[in-house]
């Protein structure tokens, strides 16, 4: 059933996951069978593990501009954004109302209604055309028992860059705490942590394995554990560190990425694509992280492209609904206001490196692949006239 | 965020090369079925003529063509493509009597989520009839 990418597919789905960096596997592998030990333990392999284990946090620490204790390992996303949340919410229990975007990750939106139904109140904040919060709008939603106001720093779908510092510098001057899901951001876009309390990190998207992530927790944060255990990450987070993860995690930081290379492909992509007619970029196209296209093809359903690209090795994700398990358009669509018949039209295409040939023939399929795809369908767009 | 849908290879050779696709010109009978907001929308088109058999003397109405637009996934697409193999040459009674079950099942299987909104060509094509019997009954 799988197709390797190495035999000539071409992965345009980096947003979903990555590929782990050759380098991360040939480090990692030796936590697996040489140094496995457990950092709890008071033997020497026990030692030498926690020995690694805090070299990795201090570099980790030290990228992102931070101090070693207030990195805590976690599982991934998911779980930092629960800790994030629910720990927040443990620990101030005189604090009801949270503040969100309605264009965040299931996995906050998900926690978010769990603390609903446990009384919290919880503010939706939507977002412009553009796909992009307005900080005045936040700010007007605090109240004086807001307990932390969560906004992502880039939307997964779209890659649309939210004013997460300006966002938190109201928070500070308010007395809130924020929190962010840097989760695609992470290492493409540098964040000042001045004025953020927490933020979570994922390993997996970012050429790290799976299973590993972080979320930093500003000195002074009072926030419990939702995992409890043997005490470990300070008692924040229960569990025998996943020291291989978090080894890998600290050595895909070594890596440097030519960002500016990709953003000029990218870019040649979207040129590409928008000579396809009846074709639209969705969200803000100047606001947006250098990795991302998202565009909608007038007339067509995406999960139909999707699977004609697929046959070409050509591996990318659509908003429609008939490619979600639910059977629901993207919620971020909708939330931007876009049409019903471009919402299900919708590809997301997120880079890594690729070369100018590989670019060009992924623009000359999708093109191909659309204009077959208009033929069978009954909406037709032709000189620029929708019938 | 993409579901993990697997389609059977005849779903996707169906969905790959589709039968009878496109436009007639002057058809005897149209409809469409579906809405945009669910993703998908499909058009079945027909020509309806005689039998032209001298050894069946009923000599009633056959579907002598059938063609189809649809935009939709790959279950939308290729049920409709299955659907215009099943309805060819039928007797518009006949033709009356396939029922999407009867689609999905020519196709093999199809995934359980798609069965009921993406499998809707039969009743475009019973709804495409009853237009034309409506049309036509008054002559």
């Amino acid at each position: 059933m799988s197709r390797g990418i190495e035999v000539g597919g071409i992965y345009l789905d980096n947003a979903a996951t990555t590929r782990v960096d050759e380098g991360v596997v040939k480090k990692v592998s030796e936590f697996f069978t040489k140094n496995y030990g457990n950092a709890s333990s008071q033997h020497s392999i026990g030692r030498e593990a926690k020995e690694e284990l805090e070299k990795a946090r201090s570099e980790i620490a030290k990228f992102i501009g931070a101090e070693a204790s207030e990195i805590v390992f976690t599982s991934g996303g998911t779980e930092s954004n629960n800790l994030a949340l629910k720990g927040l919410a443990l620990a101030n229990p005189e604090k009801k109302h949270i503040i969100t975007s309605v264009i965040e990750h299931p996995c906050i939106l998900e926690t978010c209604k769990v603390l609903e139904k446990q009384g919290y109140k919880v503010n939706y904040v939507g977002v412009g055309k553009d796909g992009i919060v307005d900080a005045k709008d936040v700010e007007r939603k605090i109240r004086k028992d807001t307990l932390v106001v969560s906004v992502m720093h880039v939307n997964n779908e779209i890659g649309t860059i939210q004013p997460v510092e300006e966002i938190a510098e109201i928070c500070k001057k308010k007395g809130v705490y924020f929190h962010t899901d840097a989760v695609q951001g992470f290492t493409k876009i540098n964040l000042d942590l001045k004025n953020i309390d927490l933020m979570s990190v994922s390993g997996h998207k970012i050429h790290a394995p799976k299973g590993v992530g972080f979320l930093y927790v500003k000195k002074g944060t009072k926030i419990s554990a939702i995992i409890n255990g043997g005490g470990q990450e300070s008692g924040l987070r229960s569990g025998t560190e996943n020291i291989p993860g978090i080894i890998g995690l600290a050595e895909v930081l070594k890596k440097k990425i030519d960002k500016k290379k990709i953003e000029k492909i990218r870019d040649r992509i979207v040129r590409g694509l928008l000579e396809i007619p009846g074709t639209k970029i969705n969200g803000s196209r100047d606001n947006r992280i250098y990795n991302n296209i998202h565009v909608s093809f007038y007339g067509i359903e995406g999960e139909s492209l999707m699977l004609m690209l697929d046959s070409e090795g050509i591996c990318v994700s659509t908003g429609s609904a008939c490619a979600s398990t639910k059977l629901k358009e993207s919620y971020v669509l909708k939330a931007l206001g876009i049409e019903e018949l471009y919402i299900h039209g919708s590809l997301r295409l997120t880079l890594d490196e690729i070369t100018v040939e590989e670019a060009d023939f992924v623009v000359e399929k999708i093109a191909e692949k659309v204009m077959k795809l208009r033929e069978i369908s009954p909406f037709k767009f032709e000189k620029g006239e929708m019938k | 965020m993409a579901g993990n849908v697997d389609y059977n290879k005849k779903v996707l050779e169906h969905f790959k090369n589709p039968r009878n696709m496109g436009e007639l010109k002057n058809p005897d009978a149209e409809a469409t079925v579906g809405n945009p907001s669910c993703g998908d929308v499909l058009k079945i088109m027909l020509k309806i003529s005689p039998r032209d058999d001298s050894s069946r003397p009923d000599n009633e109405n056959i579907i002598s063509d059938i063609k189809f637009q649809t935009m939709g996934c790959a279950a939308a697409i290729a049920s409709s493509s299955m659907l215009t193999e099943l309805a060819k040459g039928k007797s518009l009674n006949e033709a009356k009597k396939i029922t999407n079950n009867d689609v999905a099942k020519a196709l093999g299987e199809l995934p359980p989520i798609k069965i009921h909104c993406s499998n809707l060509a039969a009743d475009a094509l019973r709804k495409a009839i009853e237009n034309f019997e409506k049309s036509n009954a008054n002559i």
